[in-house]
């Protein structure tokens, strides 16, 4: 099976050297031909299932609890500046 | 070359609940201290879980039901996956296959259906301020209820996006679920745009962003016309792009093309199970919903016989329509008066009692005192016998002229023109404010 | 006694209340075992040696007790690492639910243990700070990804520890160093505050020297948290009462696929152990079961989708450090992840796992009509070589291949020592049972062990 390595660690914002690719694209092929087990199981009409509790419409009210205060916030990032987070600039084309 | 505009929207409201989406924060995080409202949660930090909150739900389904959507019982939350550093957990919880409401329109004035395909959930992003070349970032906002309506490509002027853009957040501010203030960001839209000239659907589309106004969503729109007429004239195809609205130089300029585009990797949300309505809930939520635009605007036409533009006026916001109607309502005075003295003195709903407009357009029809020189003098005795008032006015307690031209009514019995009386107050009084009138 | 730090919960607290001893006195006797042990088996990534404050409230059911904590679960003010770089200087603002509960309880956390990065494995090999070694053999694997955990009971530095487990993470540790391991249903015990691996099926759980004192750990944690949407509403049951019930006419099912690939002296051990339960008046039966390796599949798709997913908030921005600082499990594990997610193999991989984790769900519910619990070895094999992790991405996967059907299924689990291969080192076996038969699987571990005196045995440190 064959992977674009560097496309994948784009999408996952990954930075990997290119000992890093050559080896995951090999560890990621092993894995896969293991999963492709999975083929083997006739799951025809069965429905996935993504939770197992079975619970359902479990929300909270609309009420207002503590928040941290901004020294809190703040306290573990390494760059910041009054009050705010700091990054190297990030033109807004979001 | 003749081509047909064909446009569709995403239009994002923030819903205007006391706590965030999932989390317990402030909501209310306009022009607060930066990341003063945030949590665990809604700053992503490890381990921290989600819990959505019932009345954003709620308000996003009474949306939905409020476009005339369907409302299917059974709806669920995804991880939308992407890096963006306001975006704190590198997902934002949202919604894919299975949206709260579907299926839904809103009618242009011209009878135009504008189909809505969705209205779903989701969760705001944190807000980036760019300063030289670094960006500050604020979480106040991460996390704030977002509801997210799309349409159907059915646009095919700038007009028509105007109208349905004003006309859904007419119908939100009515449902009091958001203030849909755009200056404020409560509202933002995408339009995106491509021409046709056969039947068939464009290939390519083109997404503008950065719009923060209605008149700009028309001169984008206009111009993106423009832009991609020259382009296909040329025998060209625009590209497939995202553009961002330059209001300065009133321009669209390209973003980033879609080729790159975004695989976002979406997949039920482990954290949070699933939503199942009943019908008697949705039919819960279908009742609380109050009296819409629409409705209110035939109704005003036949219950009070106003015509169409009186209605249009008198519908425009709730507050205006709510005002209408207690002033009419101890059926002093003849409905269609009171909508004219409102409409044509540009009563100001909140300096203005209704008492006061009852009894103006009672007085009017019996003999109103509007000369100069006899207000005149009657507000001189209110000044004189009402030193408080006068006081309050001074420490800028504008409501204190409401004392005041109250004394001038009961010394008219009502018949005092309340807007003169009010013109010759604040005059006297201003002046007032200047050392010439301390003197004495 | 001599020495304190060997007592169980239970010991611990009845001498407390008879003032036998002092808390401080039990406190400072884990401090000086992890001070005296801990060069040979570093199963802490933080040791609290100083002042440490307890509650003063007598009646409270763990009051003074010393606890570790797995260095996943977030503890305020407490350097919180999930063994990786990205976080070696993150101090949590808040405690996660089940910290908060230990504490109200009276607990004394007096360190965070060790883990595989993100609880990423099932040796601590993957760790940023060092492998936790075994107990019983320190050229052995401890298991994982709950390691420092299992190694921290069984090395005596502490009277209990909680772990969580994802599928293996507590019952395969548990297993390899001796101990009792006990995995709830997910959604019993509230994941709030627990660095998240793969969200459902994370179920945090304690590792304790019995199971007896599984139980009274448990009681603690149990139950709805509102701060996790996921939690369970049912109310705890009383998951002592019944520790003491005989066990006849229990219907104990036996699944073959389970032995296949086990080692003969795991599988011996394993037999051993069902006969004493049949003596004691349980019915064996043989069982049909979905062989383990769809299991182990489902999960490799599943868990690493979801990692890939709960890593991205990792881009140190608000906290730790950036994402080049990910070890090499991690970074498999997200490319791996996000490429099952993908467009165009989402359907192939992702929604697949998802179809064939409905199928063993059901296969679960089909056996339980037949039986009331399952039991099966833990592991495969004792505990491995130190290194036997190393390039082997799959490593992990194959350790738990017996644990992971039930933790997909989110099924609770225990892990019982049942005694010890030639080479001296423990073999263990786990018992499953349907979703929230807590009671019903402590009770049959329970059984078992106090008719056995495998608990007695002690590793020579």
């Amino acid at each position: 099976m064959k992977i674009d390595v560097k496309k994948i660690a784009k999408l996952a914002n990954l930075p990997i050297t290119d000992y890093e690719e050559e080896k995951l694209a090999e560890q990621l092929s092993q894995t896969l031909d293991y999963v492709n087990k999975l083929e083997e199981i006739d799951t025809k009409g069965v429905e996935p299932t993504s939770q197992v509790t079975g619970l359902e419409n479990v929300t909270r009210d609309d009420e207002i609890t503590n928040s941290l205060s901004q020294e809190e916030a703040l306290k573990n990032a390494k760059s910041k500046r009054d009050g705010f987070f700091v990054v190297k600039a990030i033109f807004d084309n979001e | 070359m003749n081509y047909t505009p064909v446009i569709g929207l995403e239009v994002h409201v923030e819903l205007k609940t006391k706590s965030k989406m999932f989390c317990g924060c402030s909501a209310d995080y306009f022009g607060k201290e930066p990341n003063t409202h945030t949590c665990p949660v809604c700053l992503g930090l490890p381990g921290a879980l989600p819990v959505p909150n019932k009345k954003a739900i709620e308000w996003c389904v009474m949306i939905g039901l409020a476009l005339n959507c369907t409302t299917p019982l059974f709806s669920k939350f995804d991880r939308k996956n992407y890096f963006y550093p306001d975006l704190p957990k590198g997902y934002q919880i949202s919604q894919y296959d299975q949206p709260l409401c579907i299926n839904g329109f809103i009618t242009l004035s011209n009878g135009k259906k504008i189909r809505i395909r969705r209205v779903h959930m989701e969760e705001d992003t944190g807000k980036l301020t760019h300063v030289g070349n670094e960006s500050l970032i604020d979480f106040n906002r991460s996390g704030v209820p977002l509801v997210e309506i799309v349409t159907e490509p059915d646009f095919e002027s700038s007009i028509e996006v105007v109208e349905y853009l004003k006309k859904l957040q007419q119908i939100v501010r009515f449902l009091g679920v958001s203030n849909a203030d755009m200056e404020k960001g409560d509202m933002r839209l995408e339009p995106n745009i491509s021409l046709k000239m056969t039947n068939e659907l464009p290939k390519y589309k083109v997404e503008v962003k950065n719009i923060n106004s209605f008149r700009f969503v028309g001169k984008a729109i206009e111009y993106e016309i423009k832009r991609q007429t020259e382009i296909l004239d040329r025998g060209d195809m625009p590209e497939q792009e995202t553009r961002g609205w330059n209001d300065e130089k009133n321009i669209t300029v390209s973003q980033r093309s879609k080729e790159e585009a975004h695989d976002y990797r979406y997949f039920p949300e482990p954290d949070l199970p699933p939503i199942r309505f009943t019908e008697d809930q949705i039919s819960d939520i279908r009742n609380r919903i109050p009296e819409l635009p629409d409705e209110k605007l035939a109704r005003f036409q036949k219950e009070y016989q106003l015509n169409k533009s009186q209605a249009v006026i008198l519908t425009e916001t709730k507050e205006i329509a709510d005002y209408f109607e207690k002033t009419v309502k101890p059926g002093k005075v003849d409905p269609i008066q009171i909508a004219n003295y409102i409409i044509n003195k540009k009563i100001d709903i909140n300096k203005v009692s209704s008492e006061e407009v009852i009894a103006q357009v009672a007085g009017k029809t019996s003999g109103i005192i509007a000369d100069e020189g006899e207000l005149g003098k009657l507000v001189k005795e209110a000044i004189d016998e009402n030193p408080k008032a006068v006081a309050d006015f001074k420490s800028g307690k504008e409501n204190a002229l409401q004392v005041l031209i109250g004394a001038v009514m009961k010394k008219t019995a009502g018949k005092a023109d309340a807007e003169k009386a009010r013109k010759i107050l604040t005059k006297l009084l201003k002046r007032g404010l200047f050392p010439a009138f301390k003197v004495r | 006694m001599n020495n304190l730090y060997e007592l169980t919960i239970k010991k611990a607290r009845d001498g407390l209340k008879n003032k036998s001893f002092s808390s401080a006195e039990l406190i400072k006797s884990c401090l000086d075992r992890i001070k005296a042990v801990e060069p040979k088996i570093h199963a802490f990534v933080t040791v609290c040696d100083e002042a440490i404050n307890y509650a003063k409230d007598e009646n409270l059911p763990l009051r003074g007790i010393p606890i570790s904590i797995k260095d996943n679960f977030c503890t305020v003010g407490l350097r919180t690492t999930a063994s990786s770089n990205v976080l070696k200087d993150f101090i949590p603002p808040y405690d996660a639910t089940v910290v908060a509960k230990l504490k109200a309880a009276g607990a004394v956390i007096i360190g965070k243990t060790n883990l595989d990065a993100w609880a990423h494995g099932s040796s601590t090999e993957t760790s940023d700070f060092g492998t936790t070694r075994n107990p019983w053999n320190i050229e052995h694997l401890p298991g994982g990804s709950s390691g420092g955990a299992a190694a921290s009971v069984a090395a005596d530095e502490i009277i209990a520890a909680i772990g969580s487990e994802t599928a293996g993470s507590i019952r395969q540790p548990a297993d390899w160093c001796g101990v009792v391991g006990l995995k709830p249903t997910y959604g019993r015990v509230s994941r709030y505050g627990v660095v998240a691996m793969a969200s459902s099926l994370d179920s945090p759980g304690p590792i304790t020297k019995t199971v007896e004192d599984a139980a009274i750990i448990l009681q603690i944690l149990a139950g709805k948290d509102s701060l996790d949407a996921t939690t369970l509403p049912n109310s705890p049951q009383d998951y002592l009462k019944d520790l003491d019930k005989k066990i006849t006419g229990l219907k104990i099912g036996v699944p073959d696929e389970y032995f296949d690939g086990v080692t003969e002296q795991v599988r011996a051990r394993v037999e051993d152990a069902l006969k004493l339960l049949e003596k004691l008046g349980a019915k064996i039966i043989k069982i049909k079961l979905f062989k383990p390796e769809y299991a182990i599949a489902v999960y490799t798709i599943l868990q690493r989708a979801e990692v890939s997913s709960n890593l991205a908030r990792y881009d140190g921005i608000r906290y730790g450090s950036t994402r080049e600082n990910f070890g090499e499990e991690a970074k498999r594990r997200i490319m791996l992840g996000t490429y099952a997610l993908s467009a165009g193999y989402w359907d192939q991989y992702y929604n697949k796992a998802q179809k064939v984790r409905t199928v063993i769900v059901e296969d679960f519910i089909r056996a339980f009509k037949e039986v009331d619990i399952i039991i099966a070895p833990t592991n495969p094999t004792t505990a491995l070589p130190l290194g036997a992790s190393k390039d082997n991405p799959m490593f992990g996967e194959m350790a738990d291949a017996l644990v992971e059907p039930s933790s997909i299924a989110g099924l609770p689990g225990i892990n019982v020592p049942c005694g010890f291969s030639k080479e001296g080192l423990p073999v263990g076996f786990q018992v499953i049972g349907p979703q929230l038969a807590e009671t019903l699987i402590l009770n049959v571990a329970h059984q078992y062990q106090i008719n056995t005196d495998w608990r007695k045995e002690k590793p020579k440190l």
